[in-house]
């Protein structure tokens, strides 16, 4: 729980809040003449809770939990820490891989949390500081078009996100095989597929529930 | 008392064993050699049933275990302590944690007597001290010593060895040889030692096997094996290349 949820915190802060940064200047660029200013504020909301917190901080952490927590099993696994596990009577399973996923599906939908926090945030610096837009026309427009399952949906992602992302991991981490290089493939691959996983997954996503 | 019949065990299309049976009686300390490769290491995970055969059967006291369940393989394991090759140690925890890990999981200590047996554990292989340490600030030999420890602390019936001395210097070699007799007179334990030293077959094994090519190449004591006439054993206890080659020739 610490390690995939309070230490993911710095990542998660610093990418949703550029990621917010982001959304709010090229919208306001691509607004520049014909939208009023303050739709900014809504822009912003919106694709930070439906898109981009759920969807980055899965991605980054891919590459921060899921290929530690693959790289961590592998190695035990050729190290013969596995073997000695089962060798001590554990079920490697509930040992290992039981709370590292459940781990995983609880601390994410926080993570987003923060990260919605953030990446709002990021969007309301952005366009107080570099642009025309006051913050309560930046509210305004976040408030006109904000709907709470926005925000619910993207729980649903954080958790789906969650389970699929630790579950690769230790799938292969758990089967690597060979020393060095079977833990470097069994890395490599749980990020390759974690993040060809998550793409997928959002479309269906939002296919299901939007 | 554990007893192996007619094991076959393949992999991805290389047989590893291809028939190998014997019984090891209670007390006894029994040796598994051959060159590198020739399936020890192997045979010894389907004693402990980390590997199940393709075809065979391993016995121990009268439990079928190559067809046993997890849960019921569970408790077949309580009574047994695995020396790995290199320790494998967790290596997230401390020393103490270790063995506390053991301990925990296979007897009903806590408190004041599990710190005893802990330290009781780390002083009969002669690593008092090192309960705080780290694994990764352990050489080779204390990490196959706190291995030792660890399978010891359990007070199992019997204890398998992968390899124990490979690749540590004479003296520690003979450290951990000596443990390995001083835990079968005072535990009255049955051990079975894989190894490829024969150092450690003399002074060590009451009886043991060669196996080469998946198969028993010799069975019987290290007395028996000193004298023996067949060119592959003699190889191996000499380790002498060319001795083969020269009776093709």
């Amino acid at each position: 729980m610490i390690y995939i949820g309070a230490r993911s915190i710095p990542i998660v802060v610093l990418t949703a809040l550029f990621s917010g940064m982001v959304t709010s200047v090229q919208s306001a660029y691509q607004f520049s003449s014909w939208v009023p200013s303050w739709y900014v504020g809504s822009v912003v909301g919106n694709s930070v809770l439906l898109e981009l917190a759920p969807m980055i901080t899965g991605l980054v952490l891919t590459g921060r939990v899921g290929a530690t927590i693959a790289a961590e099993i592998g190695t035990m696994r050729v190290t013969e820490q596995i073997d000695a596990l089962e060798s001590l009577s554990f079920d490697p399973v509930s040992f290992l891989i039981l709370p590292r996923v459940v781990a995983g599906t609880i601390m994410f939908p926080f993570l987003i949390i923060i990260a919605d926090v953030c990446g709002v945030f990021g969007g309301w610096v952005a366009a107080t500081t570099s642009m025309d837009v006051t913050t309560y026309e930046f509210i305004k427009g976040f408030k006109t078009w904000f709907h709470p399952w926005d925000a619910w949906f993207g729980m649903i992602k954080a958790t789906t996100f969650g389970f699929t992302i630790t579950s690769i991991a230790c799938y292969h981490g758990y089967y690597t095989r060979g020393g060095a290089l079977g833990v470097g493939k069994a890395t490599t691959t749980t990020v390759v597929i974690s993040c060809v996983c998550i793409v997928f997954l959002d479309y269906l996503l939002a296919e299901l529930f939007l | 008392m554990i007893k192996v019949n007619d094991l076959h065990k393949t992999f991805e299309g290389k047989q590893v064993l291809r028939g190998v049976g014997f019984t090891v009686n209670t007390g006894e300390t029994f040796g598994i050699i051959g060159k590198s490769g020739s399936g020890k290491s192997v045979l010894l995970k389907h004693l402990i049933g980390l590997l199940k055969p393709d075809v065979g059967e391993v016995w121990i006291d009268d439990k079928l275990i190559s067809a046993m369940s997890f849960r019921k393989l569970q408790r077949v394991r309580e009574k047994i302590g695995m020396v790995f090759q290199f320790g494998a140690l967790f290596d997230s925890m401390t020393v103490s944690e270790n063995i506390e890990l053991a301990l925990k999981k296979l007897t009903k200590l806590s408190g004041s007597s599990l710190n005893d047996r802990v330290t009781e554990s780390l002083a009969s292989v002669g690593l008092e001290g090192t309960e705080k340490l780290m694994p990764s600030e352990l050489s080779g030999g204390m990490k196959k010593r706190v291995g030792i420890a660890r399978a010891i602390a359990i007070k199992p019936e019997y204890m398998f060895y992968d390899e124990p001395t490979t690749g540590l210097d004479p003296v520690m070699t003979d450290t951990i040889n000596r443990l390995i007799k001083k835990f079968k007179t005072d535990e009255r334990i049955t051990t079975v030692v894989v190894t490829h030293e024969m150092l450690t077959v003399y002074d060590v094994v009451d009886r043991v096997i060669l196996l080469h090519e998946g198969k028993i190449q010799f069975d019987g004591t290290p007395e028996d094996i000193k004298k023996s006439d067949d060119l592959v054993v003699k190889q191996f206890i000499t380790g002498d290349s060319t001795l083969l080659l020269q009776e093709s020739r």
